[in-house]
């Protein structure tokens, strides 16, 4: 279908001045800028930029600490999209019947998603913490095992997945419910009718027919807690104990802001450039093939 | 297409559930309904219990004394002293000054964002022009060019225009923004073309038909976009943490992790740390609260 | 843009242009010194009621302080503002930035600072272990400030509780776990001792008491190239090889980095704790029990005992300002080295003051004698004896025998990358502590990194 459109020699550039300029500035100029520096070392006052060829990458891709970044980022963002997809799905279909006051229930499990990350990381932080957390009280009364985030990094790394999945349980919720209720219910009766049990309706019917929100949900949560999660890194652990939070997008501005190696965190920021693109190729080579319509 | 007309469905149940399930009662076989639903009732608000259990916790840790936080067994109930430590949570942080900038960031990235993404997908959709091709690859392309990616020299562009320490750095590269700009892209390709057309037949320039057809369509979207983005400008960390030197120009979230000492010439204080962290996310959870209908809504159509 | 828009821009334009004829016409202004640190709170408070003090005292220049942040973040700040240059005048480095500063071609040394600008001091009377971490080739390069040092301190409520003499604090790490043993068989405490900054404390300050050189090339002082780290070697080991095992039996309790342990020693949860001296006020102010201070324990014979090393910050100053303005800052250096001023800041902070005059103004006026506990930290570091002898307490008497000696490997440390390194020593630290790797093998690993993080630096600022 042809669309109307209207005529003008400058008035659309115009109108897309704003966004292409903010682009061009801020998204593709330090871009390349950290292409560029990333094949320098740079002492941090400036001065004598040495150009070492892909020393920085060689230092980065030789070194286990950068291996364990990469590692505990995607350790992070799968635990963050594992807990809080499965369990929005639970509650969603929990929420998908027929209630009173499924409005109020809605808003009551919907609000964390506005709580930032990394505040929910503090709030977190003081109910692990090892000397007054209310967590670890009542699990010492299973258990003589101490579970102290600062010693021990699984410990440190649930603290940090807890609380960001915390905040992305409402955003996963609404979108289920959403893509519940949408599913006609001709559909179930007709799973009804051919016999199925619950699971079976839940498995064969549900699961294919949400298949769309499901593969979003698991998208936007793995890149947002990949990318999005400086800040309860930063709030809560600081990458520690012993660098077992640290994730690349924590590393890259450590190495960076605290330890002045520009060209390291260049390199690195390149590097995680490569991830974001395969990434979201990934996604849309997967969409093609798993999701059902 | 199918989606997002599912989903379209789906934002409308989502938002008159009753109707919706009044129908599948009817269509739904017999059977005792007080213990499912009771059952169904029971773990809900047990769902509900346990998401609500960290913040109810906080708040009771905002309410004690210092003593009283450390204790063990540890208090579940709220104490007495709620109004001393949010004043003392205030003064100490300087909270006034960071929700000012808390709240100018929000509203100033959520509404540049739509401003600039509504004229840019404007111009793609309702006018031919070279390099549109060009424009709209650009803008798909800042999706896989998120913050760390590029932080040193954006730091330094910063520096360069002098917008360290500034309103203007903190909210305008949040600005561009490729899914605000499908999202519009996506709306004004539903809109039927006979409106565009009825528009010109009037005479009506591109300019007016933005403002008198297309913005009046669009305040739904709008408005959900906007309870998105203010949620995403309030609570953006990492930004304002790389590019704010000074105490004056920090917001909120970065304000309460100043709230923890860590250079260790301090003991740390949590029942302030909590009142400081209730004050920090009062805001943007009482836009959802209030605003949940459209938020919801704004949720799901911003997935295309 | 809308009509709308260009209208508000208008209006705030016209607002503008008031606002800017509105300001009183500047009088004949004092040229401004701009510093930027790093101290918050009651620190902070004050660092500005000294610039003020100095302000107050003369007409013709002004010091204005700004905190820009924690340490790192004030240090990246003014490199950024270096680069753009706009730097500020004075910035507070911390001490693990010295090298980096030094090398940085970005800083006006003091010495030649004041020497251009005809003030005389005398570097002599400074207290050689604060000074000699920020000298080079015998001249000073950047002022210290706040220094302090790592000191012992104890719960005296609990020592009593178990039996223990309040007034005998342990000299010795055999000692030290004695009298843990005893506390927390007496149900005084839950565990023994527990400690802050983990790298500064029980490594580098470890290493520097008692004579182990951290790293080659005099720990760095005699070159950038071809520094490795030592603190692999027999006496690193043992040391954090016996941390680790009085983890296991809680007489040692590991309570996270810089500070993140304080807790522990207030709650009295432990009954010892090794931490900065600097925190001598805020434990006065928030500890409800009796407490004393004394010198960090040592492991006693084959090692010497030897003079501990500085922490803090001192005062940079950078390159790229008017000629004309460099006058100020060399006059507010000039100000704070005065012993007077010195005094009022060790009282008012508890932060070193770092002229032997100074200190001797301090015992005379009996401060040692009023405050016992700020003492130690002298003593420490220039090895007078652990209690202000008889001569001090205003009789007169032969000067004090040293009990400790300044030495090679004592005189401080001077790393590239000494950020990350703490930070990679801390890291396996905790592996170490947590049980994950022996002393040896975590030592290893992080000498190891630490080396390269060191060869990284020295390819880069050749």
């Amino acid at each position: 279908m042809k669309r109307t459109v209207f005529r003008s020699r400058w008035l659309p550039y115009v109108l897309v001045l704003p966004q292409v300029a903010v682009t061009i500035v801020f998204f593709f100029w330090p871009a390349a800028k950290s292409l560029y520096l990333s094949v320098f070392k740079s002492p941090p006052f400036g001065g004598r930029d040495i150009f070492v060829g892909l020393d920085n990458f060689a230092v980065l891709l030789t070194d286990p600490g950068y291996y364990a970044s990469v590692v505990n980022s995607f350790v992070f963002a799968g635990g963050v999209t594992v807990l809080s997809v499965a369990g929005g799905l639970v509650v969603a279909t929990l929420a998908n019947q027929k209630l009173r006051g499924l409005a109020i229930y809605r808003t009551a499990l919907l609000w964390p998603y506005g709580i930032a990350p990394a505040v929910a990381g503090i709030i977190f932080l003081f109910i692990f913490h090892p000397s007054y957390g209310i967590l670890p009280y009542f699990l010492s009364f299973v258990t003589d095992y101490e579970f102290n985030w600062l010693l021990k990094g699984w410990v440190a790394m649930t603290l940090v997945i807890g609380a960001t999945a915390w905040t992305h349980l409402g955003y996963n919720i609404a979108f289920f419910l959403a893509g519940l209720q949408a599913i006609p219910t001709s559909v179930m009766e007709a799973a009804s009718v051919d016999g199925a049990g619950p699971v079976r309706k839940f498995t064969g019917v549900v699961v294919p027919l949400i298949s769309p929100v499901t593969f979003y949900l698991v998208v936007v949560n793995m890149v947002s807690s990949f990318f999005g999660s400086f800040g309860v890194i930063h709030a809560v652990t600081q990458g520690g104990p012993g660098g077992a939070t640290e994730i690349m997008v924590y590393k890259l501005w450590k190495d960076g802001f605290i330890g002045l190696n520009l060209g390291s965190s260049a390199a690195q920021s390149v590097l995680l450039m490569a991830v974001v693109i395969g990434l979201t190729m990934l996604q849309f080579r997967f969409a093609e093939k798993k999701v059902t319509y | 297409m199918e989606p997002a007309r599912a989903t379209t469905v789906g934002a409308d149940a989502l938002a008159r559930p009753r109707v919706a399930t009044a129908e599948r009662v009817a269509e739904r076989p017999r059977r005792p309904v007080d213990w499912g639903t009771l059952v169904v009732h029971a773990l809900l608000l047990a769902s509900v219990a346990v998401i609500a259990f960290p913040l109810y916790y906080a708040f009771v840790i905002s309410t004690q004394e210092v003593n009283e936080v450390i204790q063990k067994p540890p208090r579940l109930l709220p104490s007495t002293h709620l109004l001393e430590n949010y004043a003392e949570a205030w003064r100490r942080s300087h909270m006034g000054r960071l929700l000012v900038n808390s709240t100018i960031v929000a509203i100033g990235v959520a509404v540049g964002k739509i401003a600039i993404s509504m004229l840019s997908a404007f111009a793609i959709v309702y006018f031919r022009f070279r390099g549109s091709g060009l424009v709209f690859w650009m803008i798909f392309v800042t999706l896989m060019l998120p913050i760390p990616v590029r932080i040193l020299p954006t730091y330094e562009v910063i520096g360069n225009l002098g917008w360290l320490d500034s309103y203007a750095g903190l909210t305008v590269p949040l600005m561009a923004s490729a899914t605000a700009t499908f999202l519009f892209r996506q709306f004004y390709l539903t809109v039927p073309n006979e409106l565009a057309e009825a528009a010109q037949i009037d005479g009506a320039g591109p300019l007016r038909f933005l403002w008198s057809f297309l913005l009046p369509l669009s305040w739904a979207n709008i408005a959900a976009l906007f309870v998105v983005l203010f949620i995403y400008g309030w609570n953006e960390y990492f930004w304002p943490l790389l590019i704010t030197n000074t105490e004056e120009m920090r917001t909120v979230v970065i304000g309460l992790e100043r709230l923890i000492p860590r250079s260790g010439t301090e003991l740390p204080t949590w029942n302030l740390i909590m009142a400081g962290a209730m004050m920090a996310l009062l805001p943007p959870v009482a836009v959802i609260i209030v605003m949940q209908r459209w938020f919801v809504k704004g949720l799901i159509e911003s997935e295309k | 843009m809308t009509v709308f828009m260009s209208r508000a821009l208008s209006l705030v334009a016209l607002v503008g242009a008031l606002a800017v004829l509105a300001l009183p016409p500047a009088a004949q202004a004092k040229t401004e010194i701009h510093f930027w640190h790093a101290l918050s709170g009651q620190l902070g408070e004050a660092l500005e009621t000294q610039a003020k003090q100095f302000n107050d005292s003369q007409g013709e220049y002004e010091v204005k302080p700004l905190r820009k942040g924690g340490y790192a973040e004030t240090l990246t700040a003014a490199i950024a503002a270096y680069r753009q240059k706009n730097p500020p005048h004075i910035v507070q480095v911390f001490e693990v930035g010295t090298q980096t500063m030094m090398l940085s071609g970005a800083v006006y040394p003091v010495y030649e600072l004041m020497q251009q600008n005809e003030i005389k001091i005398d570097w002599n009377d400074f207290i050689k272990s604060v000074v000699g971490y920020y000298t080079k080739d015998g001249k000073l390069y950047s002022m210290p400030y706040n220094s302090s040092t790592p000191i012992f301190y104890y719960n005296k409520d609990a020592f009593r509780k178990a039996g223990l003499d309040p007034e005998k604090p342990p000299k010795t790490w055999a000692e030290v776990e004695a009298y843990a043993k005893k506390v927390m068989g007496a149900g005084a405490a839950k565990c023994g001792f527990s400690t802050a900054w983990p790298s500064w404390i029980q490594v580098e300050n470890m290493h520097a008491t008692h004579d182990q050189p951290f790293a080659t090339k005099d720990n760095g002082f005699g070159a950038v190239e071809g520094v490795e780290l030592l603190i692999n070697r027999e006496f690193g080991v043992k040391h954090v090889g016996r941390l680790a095992e009085w983890q296991k039996q809680g007489v040692f309790s590991y309570g996270g980095r810089a500070g993140t342990a304080d807790p522990k020693f207030v709650n009295g949860d432990c009954a010892m704790y090794m931490h900065s001296s600097a925190l001598i006020g805020g434990f006065t102010r928030g500890v409800k029990f009796d407490w004393g201070t004394a010198e960090l324990p040592h492991w006693g014979a084959p090692y010497k005992k030897a003079t501990s090393i500085i922490g803090g910050a001192t005062l940079w100053v950078l390159k790229g300002k008017p000629q004309a303005e460099y006058r100020g800052v060399a006059r507010f250096l000039e100000y704070l080295a005065k012993p007077e001023n010195q005094m009022w800041w060790h009282v008012n902070t508890g932060y070193l003051a770092i002229s032997n005059t100074a200190v001797r103004n301090l015992e005379q006026g009996y401060h040692f004698v009023k405050n016992p506990k700020q003492y130690t930290a002298f003593a420490q570091l220039t090895g007078l004896p652990a209690t202000p002898p008889a001569a001090m307490k205003g009789g007169k008497g032969a000067a004090p025998k040293p009990e400790r000696v300044a030495t090679a490997n004592s005189q401080g440390l001077r790393l590239g990358s000494f950020v990350q390194i703490r930070d990679v020593i801390e890291g396996e630290l905790e592996n170490i502590f947590g049980g994950k790797k022996t002393a040896k093998q975590g030592l290893d690993d992080a000498v190891a990194k630490s080396n390269a993080l060191l060869k990284e630096f020295a390819a880069t600022n050749k």
